[in-house]
């Protein structure tokens, strides 16, 4: 039911951990939900120079967090708000119907950590 | 990739035995069972000893053994009958939160058609209070519908007891025991079941074929009209090699039971230690020892259930999971809630189910593999030591 890329990124995910003195962080969903992910960003220049993820989910959030952060990691903060949830299951090469919220919430969680960064920073919306 | 299968209590494989009980009647025996012809005769005659042994294995007369397509049929059938059959007595059933969809989906159908249901609630262990049974039964109930053994997290129920109550209330009494059957000793007379749900699958017997036991007397409509097969209640021309292979498993059963349960019940223990030993905050669901031979059931913190099936199927181990994500669904396994798991709780659960085919070696294979996968998805959860 998994593409080989989310095998892949399940198996090797890219980005697992935490960053200590994070310029933002986001953290979507629930554990009653059976999925959480916390997204650290690390900033410079309006640059995301460094990105970690934590998740507890299934095979396909966790998959879907991993792509999430190469995708982003080296971008403008512009550039990274643009990431969609079908431009994450595109890079994954398709999620089964019943796995699309995964990636919702992988957008969730850039956009949330963003949205921290920002108000940290008191940059306006 | 060796595979290793740990799913038995959703499915067996066939026993060889089983296989070349059922060839001759898929190929040279092709006759229908109602036809008068020899062909049709050889083929009934099949039937008729079948019957014949599917009852004796669970203490029962061959007349009172129908043949279905499966155990969601039996129950479907169990429950709807007897509701139809005695609406002039009344509209109430009893069941629990506990049984399987096949039994709950039924029930909730026929809250939509009048009737009224009692679900009873279970303890931490899965067991149902008996006083609580006691207490729900009113003037109007018609039916008490009680799974033998929990497919996920095998608890047994109390079965006998429930028989009595029921049959000191005067109430029907059906049992979904499609998980017991093959793994408990069962004889529906000193069980004091009216009504008994059983299927071939789970007993390395074939797939699409079951029974209904009917005690001599229950009045129970038809769910399935149409010609004359199974006496009159079960229209449908019967499925012959199915019918035979389902007998053969149950001979199988018969013979082998006592030995069986003391095999499976040591290699779960076995399994359970080791899982308990070797990782921290593991929780065992289901009671310690009223449970089925062939069942661990497992509740891992911090991490989610699917993904831990993931990554055993990754190195051929197939087990199951309790997760939402397992199900299509938002929640987690009502069974698992119902014992009064949280959420979060719900979603790590794991159930490795073994069989007569399970190997010590197998296990080991699991218990060495398993802490390795825990850690490296606990280490990527943000709910842990966090």
């Amino acid at each position: 039911m998994y593409t080989d890329k989310v095998i892949d990124q399940f198996q090797n995910p890219r980005n697992v951990g935490e960053l200590d003195n994070a310029d933002g962080v986001g953290e979507v969903g629930s554990p009653a939900c059976g999925d959480i992910m916390k997204m650290y960003l690390k900033i410079e220049d309006g640059i995301i120079v460094d990105v970690k993820f934590k998740t507890f989910g299934c095979g396909a959030a966790v998959a879907t967090s991993s792509i999430a952060t190469e995708m982003i990691k080296g971008k403008t903060l512009e550039e990274a708000e643009k990431l969609t949830n079908s431009m994450v299951i595109d890079e994954l090469g398709g999620l089964p119907h019943e796995k699309v919220h995964c990636s919702v919430l992988a957008e969730q969680a850039i956009k949330a950590a963003i949205k921290d960064y920002k108000s940290k920073h008191g940059i306006q919306e | 990739m060796q595979r290793r299968y740990f799913d038995y209590a959703a499915t067996t494989p066939l026993d060889s035995e089983v296989l070349n009980e059922m060839l001759p009647h898929m190929k040279e025996n092709f006759g229908n069972p109602s036809s008068v012809y020899s062909y049709g005769r050889d083929a009934r005659k099949v039937i008729d000893d079948s019957r014949e042994k599917v009852a004796s294995t669970i203490g029962a007369q061959a007349k009172e053994i129908y043949f279905t397509s499966g155990g969601t049929e039996s129950d479907n059938w169990a429950i709807k009958g007897t509701a139809f059959a005695n609406k002039d007595k009344g509209n109430h059933i009893i069941t629990t939160t506990v049984e399987h969809h096949a039994v709950l989906h039924t029930c909730k159908y026929l809250e939509k058609h009048g009737y009224e249901v009692t679900y009873l609630p279970v303890d931490e262990y899965g067991l149902i209070d008996l006083d609580d049974l006691k207490n729900s039964i009113r003037e109007n109930t018609i039916l008490i519908t009680v799974m033998f053994a929990n497919n996920e997290i095998g608890t047994i129920q109390p079965i006998a007891e429930i028989g009595k109550i029921a049959k000191e209330n005067k109430v029907l009494f059906h049992t979904d025991a499609v998980q017991a059957l093959g793994s408990v000793d069962i004889d529906v007379k000193d069980l004091g079941v009216d009504l008994m749900s059983i299927s071939g699958h789970k007993i390395y017997g074939p797939k699409g074929i079951g029974a209904l036991y009917v005690r001599k007397g229950v009045k129970i409509d038809n769910l399935i009209h149409g010609g004359a097969q199974e006496k009159k209640k079960r229209g449908g021309t019967e499925n012959t090699p199915a019918i035979a292979g389902f007998a053969k498993a149950c001979e199988m059963v018969q013979s082998t039971l006592s030995d069986q349960i003391k095999q499976t019940t040591e290699l779960r223990d076995y399994m359970i230690k080791g899982i308990l030993d070797s990782i921290p905050e593991v929780k065992l669901n289901g009671h310690p020892e009223k449970r089925l031979p062939g069942n661990v059931n497992v509740s891992i913190r911090y991490i989610e259930g699917e993904s831990i099936l993931l990554s055993l199927d990754l190195i051929g181990i197939a087990a199951s999971s309790g997760s939402a994500c397992t199900s299509g669904s938002l929640d987690p396994s009502h069974v698992l809630l119902a014992i009064g798991l949280s959420h979060e709780i719900a979603h790590g659960s794991l159930r490795f189910s073994i069989g007569k085919y399970t190997t010590k070696e197998e296990v080991d294979f699991v218990l060495d593999k398993l802490p390795g996968i825990i850690q490296r998805l606990r280490d990527m959860s943000p709910l842990y030591n966090a």
